[in-house]
C-alpha cells in the first residue's frame, strides 16, 4: 500500500509498538486468558492492564468496560442491553438522525421488531442539535437517549454533557458512540455524565476487531452475546487477548500523543489543508459545525463538482480521502448525515471528508491540497464543456 | 471478404473494464493490461440473494469478491458501485410486472439497456478514462465516424442481440476485447495470462434466478397472477392453469392438456388470466410489432435485413420494417414460431451480421 492516507476516520494504521505488545499474545503467551492453569495466567493479566490503560482513555474505572469485538458490536449491545434491562419501564428510545450506522440500523430493526418507539432528533444546516428538541422529546416511557460525541462524517462534537443532563433530570440513561471522538477530542466519562460510552481500538492505532462498551456501575444491563461468562458474563466469548493488550497499547499512546500536543497540530495542519485549498479554487463550502469540531475532520463541497468524482481521482492519484463513512461508500445514497443538514443536491453530492492523523505530515497536506486544486478545476471544466 | 478489426483502446490510455466475476471480464481486463492499458476494474453490485447459500449468477456478493481478487491479482485498482436499489426498480420490478401482465420479458436486455451501459459510461466519465470495456462477445468495426457494432466471431457465443440498445454515440467509447476471440481460446488466454477464474463455469441462467426457477421467483416476487382458463383459439374451455405468469408463448409443458395433437400456447391474455393454446403449425407469425426501438444505424433503403426474436435464434430475412404507430412492424420473409411479446427483437445486416438496433416486442393489434 503507498501513497498519502487522509481518511483516517474511517481507519488507522496500527503503530509498530501496538503490534510489537500484541506479538507476544500470539507467540509465547497465547493460553486461554480464562483457563485456570499456568497458561492462562499471563494473558489474563495482560488484560487487566489494557482494560486499565483504555478505562483510563476515558476517566473510567475498569471494571465499568468490557471488551467487544468494534464499536458496531458495542452500539448495538448498549441499545439492546438497556431496552431489555428497562422494557418495563417503557419502549422509548431517542436518537439522532446523523448517527452511525450501528445506532440507526439497530434502531430500525427495534422499532420493527420489538414493538420500540424512536424518536430521531433532527440538526440545522451545520449539524447542530437543538436542547429543547430533545427537551420535548423525553416521555414517560423514555428508557434511553443515545447520541453520538463526534459525528465521522463532519466531525461536529455534540453538547452531550448537557444532553445527558436533560435525560437525567427525567431519569432517563444516555449513551453515547464516542467511537470517533477518542483520540481526537478530550472527555471523560464523569464529567459527561453518561451511563454507557462506545469506543474502538482502529481508530486509534490499534488493532481492528477490538472494541469496548463502557456501562456505569449498577445500571441494570441485559447482555447481547451469551456463553461462558467472560467479562463477567456482560459480554461472553473467548478472550481476543491480542487484540485487546493491543487496545490498551493503542490508549496508553494515544493518551501520551494528546499530552504531547496532538491535537493542537492536528488542527493546525487540517486549517492548512482548509487555507491551501482555498487558495486555489473558489465556491467550496465547508459542512458542519466549524466552530465545534473534531480537529482533524474537514468536509468540505466543491460547487459543480461530483465528490464521488473527486475521490477516484484522488485515489487514482495516490491519495485516499472519501465522500463520507467507508460503511456506505460505493452506495449512491447520499450521505445521511449530509441529507440530515438539509443539504442541497447542488452541494450534497459535491461533499468530501479529509481526516488528518498523527503521521500526517505538513508535506502531504501540500501535495493534497495542490491535488485537490487540479481535480477540481479539471473536473470543473470537463463539466462546463459537457 | 476480409475480417474487419476489432478495435481496442490505444496502449496507455486508461480504460474503465467492467467486471463481472467470471472469467470472460476477468480475461478482457488482462488482455487489455498486457496490451499496455492502464486498466481500472469496476463491478456493479447489483443482487444480494434473500437465501446466502443460494449461489451462482452473475453481479452476487461472490462474484463481486471474484472480481476483486482478479483485480488485485493482476495489480489494478478495483471499484465496487453499490446498485441494488437501482437493480430492483429498474429491472427486477419491471421483470415481474412483464411476467404478471403475460409477457415473457428478457432482463439481461433489459439492464444493459436501462441501467447497466449508462452507469458504466458515467463512471467512465467520473475517473477520466478514454474508454469503456467489457467481456461481452461482439465487435466493434470501422473508423471514426463510421462505427459498427458486429457479433462475436464465435458463433456459438455471440452476445450481440444483448447489445441493440446501446446508442450510437457510445460506440467510440467502447470496446469488447474478446469480440475476436473463441470461447476456448478466451479460456487458453485466461490460463496463460494467470486469471484466477479461468476455470469458472459460465453463468447460465439468469443472475436472481441461479436455480432457473422463474415462475417460483416471479411468485414470490408478488408477480403470481392466479388460476385461469385453458382455451383453444375457439375459446373452448380445455383445463385450467395455476397462474399466465408460468408461461410464455410457444411453451408446451406444464399445461395438462392431452389431445392427439401437441397443443402449444399461442396467447397469453392476462386480462382475462387466460392462456390460449393451438397446435405448432398454428403458432407462427411472420409479422412482428416493437416498441422503444434503438437504431444503432438505421438501414439503408436496399439493404438486406434479418431478424432475431430470441437470443439464439436462427436469423430471418426481413421483408419490410415499417412505422406502426407509435411502434415498430417488422414484416418477416417466412412465418416464425413463438415470438413472445417481451423478448428483444433484433435486426441486423443480412450482409455480414451488423446489428443496427432492436426493440421490445408486443402483442400485435387484436
Amino acid at each position: 500500500m503507498t501513497g498519502i492516507y487522509m481518511d483516517h476516520n474511517a481507519t488507522t494504521s496500527v503503530r509498530p509498538e501496538v503490534m510489537k505488545a500484541m506479538w507476544r499474545y500470539y507467540e509465547t503467551e497465547w493460553g486461554n486468558a480464562s483457563s485456570i492453569h499456568w497458561a492462562g495466567r499471563a494473558p489474563a493479566a495482560a488484560i487487566d492492564d489494557a482494560r486499565d490503560a483504555v478505562a483510563d482513555l476515558i476517566g473510567a474505572p475498569g471494571r465499568d468496560l468490557f471488551f467487544t469485538s468494534g464499536g458496531t458490536e458495542a452500539d448495538n449491545t448498549a441499545l439492546h442491553g438497556i431496552l431489555w434491562a428497562h422494557r418495563d419501564k417503557g419502549r422509548h428510545i431517542i436518537t439522532s438522525g446523523i448517527e452511525h450506522k450501528a445506532i440507526l440500523d439497530m434502531v430500525n430493526y427495534l422499532e420493527g421488531t420489538h414493538g420500540c418507539e424512536i424518536t430521531r432528533l433532527g440538526v440545522d444546516s451545520r449539524g447542530r442539535h437543538d436542547l429543547d428538541e430533545l427537551r420535548g422529546a423525553i416521555r414517560e416511557d423514555t428508557i434511553l437517549v443515545s447520541v453520538m460525541l463526534a459525528n465521522n462524517e463532519i466531525g461536529n462534537i455534540n453538547p452531550v454533557a448537557e444532553m445527558a443532563e436533560l435525560a437525567h433530570e427525567r431519569g432517563v440513561l444516555f449513551h453515547t458512540d464516542a467511537v470517533n471522538a477518542l483520540g481526537k477530542h478530550r472527555f471523560d466519562v464523569k464529567s459527561l455524565g453518561v451511563d454507557l460510552m462506545s469506543i474502538s481500538s482502529h481508530k486509534i492505532y490499534g488493532p481492528k476487531g477490538v472494541g469496548a462498551l463502557y456501562v456505569k456501575r449498577k445500571t441494570p444491563f441485559q447482555p447481547m452475546i451469551l456463553g461462558g461468562g467472560q467479562e463477567r458474563g456482560r459480554r461472553c466469548g473467548t478472550y481476543n487477548t491480542a487484540g485487546i493488550v493491543g487496545f490498551g497499547a493503542a490508549a496508553r499512546l494515544i493518551a501520551e500523543d494528546m499530552d504531547a500536543g496532538l491535537i493542537e497540530r492536528m488542527a493546525r495542519l487540517r486549517d492548512r489543508l482548509e487555507a491551501r485549498i482555498r487558495d486555489r479554487v473558489g465556491d467550496v463550502d465547508a459542512n458542519g459545525d466549524i466552530e465545534c469540531r473534531l480537529p482533524n475532520t474537514l468536509n468540505l463541497s466543491f460547487g459543480g463538482v461530483d465528490g464521488e468524482a473527486l475521490v477516484l481521482n484522488l485515489d487514482l492519484r495516490g491519495i485516499a480521502i472519501s465522500t463520507g463513512s467507508a460503511c456506505t461508500s460505493g452506495s449512491l445514497d447520499p450521505s445521511h448525515v449530509l441529507l440530515a443538514l438539509g443539504k442541497d443536491d447542488k452541494w450534497l453530492d459535491a461533499a468530501i471528508r479529509f481526516s488528518i492523523g498523527r503521521a500526517t505530515t505538513e508535506e502531504e497536506v501540500e501535495i493534497v491540497a495542490l491535488a485537490v486544486a487540479e481535480e477540481v478545476g479539471r473536473l470543473r471544466t470537463v463539466a462546463e464543456s459537457a | 471478404m476480409s475480417t474487419p478489426v476489432n478495435r481496442l483502446p490505444a496502449p496507455g490510455t486508461r480504460v474503465v473494464v467492467a467486471m463481472s466475476g467470471g472469467v470472460d471480464s476477468s480475461t478482457a481486463a488482462a488482455l487489455l493490461i498486457e496490451r499496455g492499458c492502464e486498466v481500472l476494474g469496476i463491478t456493479l453490485s447489483l443482487y444480494e440473494a434473500p437465501d446466502p447459500d443460494v449461489e451462482g449468477g452473475c453481479c452476487t456478493p461472490d462474484d463481486v469478491s471474484d472480481a476483486r481478487r482478479v483485480c488485485s491479482d493482476l495489480g489494478v485498482p478495483h471499484y465496487v458501485l453499490d446498485y441494488r436499489e437501482a437493480f430492483r426498480v429498474e429491472v427486477i420490478e419491471p421483470f415481474v410486472g412483464a411476467y404478471r401482465d403475460g409477457r415473457t420479458p428478457n432482463p439481461c436486455v433489459l439492464c444493459n439497456n436501462v441501467l447497466k451501459f449508462d452507469r458504466l459510461l458515467e463512471f467512465t466519465g467520473k475517473v477520466g478514462a478514454a474508454s469503456l470495456a467489457t467481456g461481452h462477445y461482439a465487435r466493434i468495426v470501422g473508423d471514426d465516424g463510421a462505427l459498427r457494432l458486429l457479433g462475436g466471431v464465435d458463433r456459438g457465443k455471440d452476445q450481440s442481440y444483448f447489445l441493440y440498445g446501446i446508442r450510437a454515440d457510445a460506440l467510440s467509447r467502447l470496446s469488447f476485447p474478446l469480440g475476436g476471440l473463441t470461447k476456448g481460446r478466451v479460456r487458453a488466454e485466461a490460463e496463460r495470462l494467470g486469471v484466477r477464474t479461468s476455470s469458472k463455469p459460465d453463468s447460465q441462467d439468469v443472475c436472481f434466478i441461479p436455480d432457473g426457477r422463474t415462475a417460483d421467483f416471479v411468485a414470490r416476487a408478488g408477480g403470481a397472477s392466479g388460476a385461469g382458463e385453458i382455451v383453444d383459439e375457439q375459446g373452448r374451455v380445455l383445463g385450467t392453469h395455476a397462474g399466465v405468469h408460468g408461461f410464455t408463448i410457444g411453451q408446451r409443458r406444464g399445461l395438462g392438456v392431452s389431445r392427439p395433437d401437441p397443443l402449444y400456447v399461442s396467447r397469453i391474455d392476462a386480462a382475462r388470466r387466460r392462456l390460449v393454446v393451438a397446435t405448432k403449425d398454428r403458432l407462427a407469425s411472420s409479422q412482428v410489432h416493437a416498441t422503444g426501438m434503438n437504431w444503432i444505424r438505421r438501414p439503408r433503403a436496399d439493404e438486406g435485413l434479418v431478424a432475431r426474436v430470441r437470443y439464439r435464434s436462427r436469423p430471418t430475412s426481413v421483408a419490410r420494417v415499417s412505422e406502426d404507430g407509435p411502434g415498430t412492424l417488422v414484416e418477416l420473409a417466412r412465418p416464425v414460431d413463438a415470438v413472445a411479446p417481451g423478448q428483444a427483437l433484433v435486426l441486423y445486416a443480412a450482409r455480414d451480421g451488423e446489428v443496427l438496433g432492436g426493440g421490445t416486442i408486443t402483442a400485435p393489434p387484436c
